[in-house]
């Protein structure tokens, strides 16, 4: 890659990475112009919020003076702007507030849990990715045919289940009946505290102690979420894959290939797979974070301690701050693997760079 | 005989090459879109789906065989049999019925959500789309904020904030919905506004809002329609995913994701329990899913007529 | 001289959503080493019957043909092996538009690689390489090595349409179909493709189809002209000849090209006859009931 720009001529190649810094910013703008939205929504809800903050803190028998002393703590009797403006403030420099179900910092839960639900959601998207992707190419090279209908109605199906029903489901076939996998949680009892945390994710952890038992124990727990949120992105995935294919395989350059005499297998998997391969980066890292919504109702149903069932329980427990925190992280990694999807989309696309 | 004959006469009609009415000409249109339609299996498959969902939550009174909410102790958790089809819950009560009477409410909460959202969306897209500039750069600012979230964890947090319940619920879901119409819409907007008819119609000294109201939404319709019966599915699934936390529908409305909630408590013995509602969900999204694919299929160009 | 290409009665239609709609009906000719021209409006079929040839139709056409042979060998029973065999090892296209026809996330030099590499030819390394770099020489590329690292988009048009013709020419096919080479190119650059290609054919004792529905091009460039008229031929002639031609729509082609000694004004305007559907055609000035 160096060499072919090395060959560019020089000046051409410096309008070109001005070109980029400028648009690479542009982006950056309109992201951080979404964060700050995003901020703005949050905020909103914190404030239409039917308790009051103050009185939750004092107690309905509080004096009126202490109640008032309370409030000017908390900023509430400030204008809304001003209000908004220290709570940006605040989240930027990661104050989230204090659990009321934990009692300790927002932030500090979800760096813990997080590894959890990133461990999960990764596994998701490789099986959703790994099994899609292929299904996808083989409905739009045998459109409108039986392979087609097929995966289809895997797709729609896929759209149509409720996946914490599907969890269900899953574990009274697979835990329950056949004894295939293990159950809730993400090991069981007996393993765990064994492999030193090191990165959160217990498989890597695993792995990096040499703990073999513990990893298998662990595989063991994860193979059925995870499979499950495979699903719901191999249902996206293989879809868009689909179409992405059915408008390249119309396209000239194919039949140069044809004419050619290059074989069909290659002129799909190569020529054409190629081509879909940058907006396929978008699709997945779409899917990638709306794993993170499936992992909300899939954690509740396999009891996995990660940022969805931490969101969960802080609803359940009306604990706002919790709430409102893991909604931020949780919009913030949406916006980061937009960002991040398309910075691979400049270095994979020839006429993006 | 003679009714072949004139079947044949009002094919011949619809499918003139020289209508001689623009009302011909578009019954015509429909009459092959209609027949493409039929043609796709899948997609009456979703059409009868839906009907079937519209027609039992129409009718639940009368063909659910008992009282959703009855509770009879002696009778708790009985499987599927005789005197009731589908089995028992836990407290009795028969789960046949509450599935029948659950329809209503699974009806009711995509029906006001797609009131709520659609014209919305509607409004937002259009109007984003017709003026551009900084109105379009404003308006889809906002709806790129609201796409940034999650649908499900954006609706968490405002049935947080507003308290549970299903008309909560719905307005969660709602907040969260109308952004994807928009973007539809104003796709639509932006080809049509530099078409020939819509200059036409300004030259005659059409307002804006006027011409947004009048032309521009009627054209935009189908997508956003096609649009919301893909999103169907969606909503179905948000709004039982909320009852399975327990922040939508409350006991003892029999909403089938709260129905799910409470049999998970007997998963292992009583499979049925939790069982059944979610095979009612997934019957109704899909038969949504199906439908709105095989209406974005006749309304694709590039697939027409193939 | 013996016959490359043999086609007798080549018919092809569409199926649709109407019934079957035909777009090459009863074509016959035969192909020495020589250049041919094919002509007619949009949509007379001559793309089809190119790929026809090449058996590059979608299953939704219908081809037949009371024969279609390539050196003897029967094109439209070839297995699926035979015919990747043939393609771009005997049988080449050239297509419209460089910007279209060009994949556009390789590097154009791998894509010309390609053509010796599927068929197994040209060895590997360095020894493909400089081959390709020879023939992006041949067809008058002076910097073949920054070519070969390009991709497409970084070209121009005309130089896309040179590694098109360098990657179909690699392989050294007999029969290369050209269809519309330049009507996606600038004027400037036309008759350099153009003499690029007639030296190249020539050269190599290859066959030639060129399709255009350009007649001023044709005339200037080809040994024999089909006219074709709604997948029909209707006149089969030298080119040297075309001025005599007898088909009425022939001559009507041939009065709408602007001359100099003519004001462009009074250009006519061609009037085309239902009757030359199914009337007479003409071959070399003869009228032959079909
Ligand atoms: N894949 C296809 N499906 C259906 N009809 C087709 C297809 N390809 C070509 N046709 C029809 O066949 C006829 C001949 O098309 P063809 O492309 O061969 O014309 P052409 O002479 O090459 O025209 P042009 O100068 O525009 O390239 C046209 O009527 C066209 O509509
Ligand atoms: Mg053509």
């Amino acid at each position: 890659m160096t060499e072919r720009s090395l060959a560019a001529p020089p000046r051409l190649l410096g309008t070109r990475l001005t070109r980029r810094i400028r648009s690479l910013g542009g982006l950056l703008a309109s992201l951080a112009l979404t964060f700050l939205g995003l901020l703005c929504i949050t905020f909103l809800i914190g404030r239409i919020i039917p308790i009051d903050p103050a009185l939750a803190i004092v107690g309905d028998r509080a004096p009126a003076h202490v109640y008032e002393r309370v409030r000017e703590e908390l900023g509430l009797n400030l204008p809304l702007w001003q209000q908004f403006f220290i709570y940006v403030g605040q989240v930027l420099r990661g104050d989230f507030g204090t659990s009321v179900l934990t009692g300790r910092p927002v932030l500090e839960d979800i760096a813990r849990v997080f590894p959890a639900t990133l461990e999960l959601a990764t596994l998701g998207i490789l099986i959703g990715v790994i099994f899609g992707v292929p299904m996808g190419v083989v409905a739009a090279v045998h459109r409108d045919r039986w392979p087609d209908q097929l995966v289809r109605v895997i797709g729609l199906v896929g759209y149509s289940v409720p996946i914490f029903w599907l969890g269900l489901v899953g574990l009274l076939v697979f835990y329950a009946k056949l004894g295939w996998v293990g159950g809730s949680g993400r090991l069981d009892f007996f393993h765990e505290g064994i492999a030193p945390s090191v990165t959160g994710m217990i498989l890597i952890d695993a792995a990096i102690a040499g703990e073999w038992d513990v990893f298998r124990n662990a595989l063991h727990h994860i193979v059925l979420p995870a499979a499950l949120l495979g699903y719901f992105s191999l249902a996206y995935i293989s879809r868009m894959t689909r179409s992405l294919m059915l408008e390249q395989l119309n396209q000239e350059y194919i039949t140069t290939a044809r004419v050619k005499g290059v074989s069909e297998a290659r002129v799909i998997w190569v020529h054409a797979l190629r081509n879909i391969l940058v907006p396929l980066i978008t699709v997945v890292a779409l899917s990638y974070a709306s794993l993170l919504e499936g992992s909300v109702l899939t954690e509740t149903v396999f009891a996995w301690p990660g940022l969805g069932r931490y969101l969960t329980n802080a609803l359940l427990a009306a604990d706002m701050a919790a709430v409102l925190g893991a909604t931020i992280v949780v919009g913030l990694v949406f916006v980061g693997v937009n960002l991040l999807s398309d910075l691979l989309y400049r270095l994979v696309d020839p006429r993006a760079r | 005989m003679s009714e072949t004959l004139s079947t044949a006469g009002w094919r011949a009609w619809l499918l003139s090459e020289r209508p001689q009415s623009a009302l011909q000409a578009r019954l015509g249109q429909a009459w092959l879109s209609w027949n493409a339609f039929q043609r796709n299996r899948l997609a009456m498959l979703g059409l009868a789906l839906i009907l079937l969902l519209v027609l039992v939550a129409a009718f639940a009174p009368w063909i659910s065989p008992y009282e959703p909410n009855v509770q009879n102790l002696r009778l708790r958790l009985q499987p599927p049999g005789a005197a009731h089809w589908l089995g028992t819950d836990e407290l009795g009560r028969d789960i046949l019925s509450r599935i029948i009477h659950g329809a209503r409410i699974t009806l009711y909460i995509v029906t006001l959500v797609v009131v709520i959202a659609a014209p919305i969306g509607l409004l937002v897209g259009t109007v984003a789309g017709y003026f551009g500039g900084w109105v379009d750069a404003v308006l889809m600012r906002l709806t790129d904020i609201f796409l940034a979230f999650p649908r499900l964890i954006l609706a968490l947090a405002f049935v947080a904030a507003l308290g549970p319940g299903i008309d909560n619920a719905v307005i969660a879901i709602a907040i969260t919905a109308w952004p994807a119409y928009a973007r539809v819409a104003r796709a639509e907007t932006l080809t049509l506004r530099r078409s020939d008819f819509i200059a036409a119609v300004r030259i005659q000294g059409a307002g804006a809002f006027r011409i947004i109201g009048r032309h521009i939404m009627p054209l935009c319709l189908p997508s956003v329609i096609v649009r919301v019966t893909l999103d169907m599915a969606g909503i179905i699934l948000t709004a039982a995913g909320l009852g399975f936390l327990g922040l939508g529908a409350q006991p003892p409305a029999p909403e089938w994701g709260a129905m799910i909630s409470t049999g998970r408590a007997y998963l292992l013995d009583q499979w049925w329990v939790a069982t059944i509602p979610g095979l009612a969900i997934c019957l109704v999204s899909l038969g949504f899913n199906l439908l709105g694919d095989g209406l974005r299929d006749l309304l694709d160009p590039k697939r027409r007529g193939g | 001289m013996a016959a490359l290409l043999n086609v007798d009665n080549l018919q092809v239609a569409f199926r649709g959503p109407r019934g079957e709609v035909p777009a090459v009906r009863g074509v016959s000719f035969s192909l020495g080493r020589e250049k041919l021209g094919i002509v007619g409006e949009s949509g007379s079929g001559k793309s089809t019957i190119g790929r026809a040839i090449l058996r590059l139709l979608p299953d939704s056409a219908r081809v037949t043909a009371d024969r279609l042979t390539f050196e003897g060998q029967d094109l439209l029973g070839l297995s699926p092996r035979a015919l990747r065999n043939l393609r771009g090892r005997h049988i080449t296209m050239v297509m419209q538009d460089p910007r279209y026809s060009l994949n556009p996330v390789l590097p154009v030099g791998d894509q010309i690689a390609e053509t010796l590499r599927v068929h197994g030819a040209g060895g590997r390394g360095r020894e493909l390489y400089r081959k390709v770099l020879d023939i992006l020489e041949a067809v008058q590329i002076r910097d073949p090595e920054r070519v070969y690292r390009a991709y497409p988009h970084e070209l121009s048009g005309g130089m896309g349409q040179r590694a098109m013709i360098a990657m179909m020419l690699i392989a050294d096919p007999r029969l290369l179909i050209a269809d519309e080479p330049t009507s996606a190119l600038d004027v400037t650059v036309r008759r350099q493709i153009l003499s690029i290609l007639d030296d190249l054919v020539s050269r190599r004792g290859m066959g030639l189809i060129l399709i255009s529905h350009d007649l001023n091009l044709v005339a200037g460039f080809c040994d024999r002209v089909l006219i074709l008229y709604a997948g029909r031929v209707v006149e089969e002639i030298e080119a040297r000849n075309l001025h005599a031609c007898r088909h009425p729509y022939s001559r009507g082609l041939l009065a709408s090209l602007p001359r100099l000694e003519q004001p462009v004004g009074e250009l006519a305007t061609l009037q085309r006859d239902p009757a030359w559907l199914d009337g007479p055609v003409y071959r070399f000035g003869e009228e032959v009931s079909r």
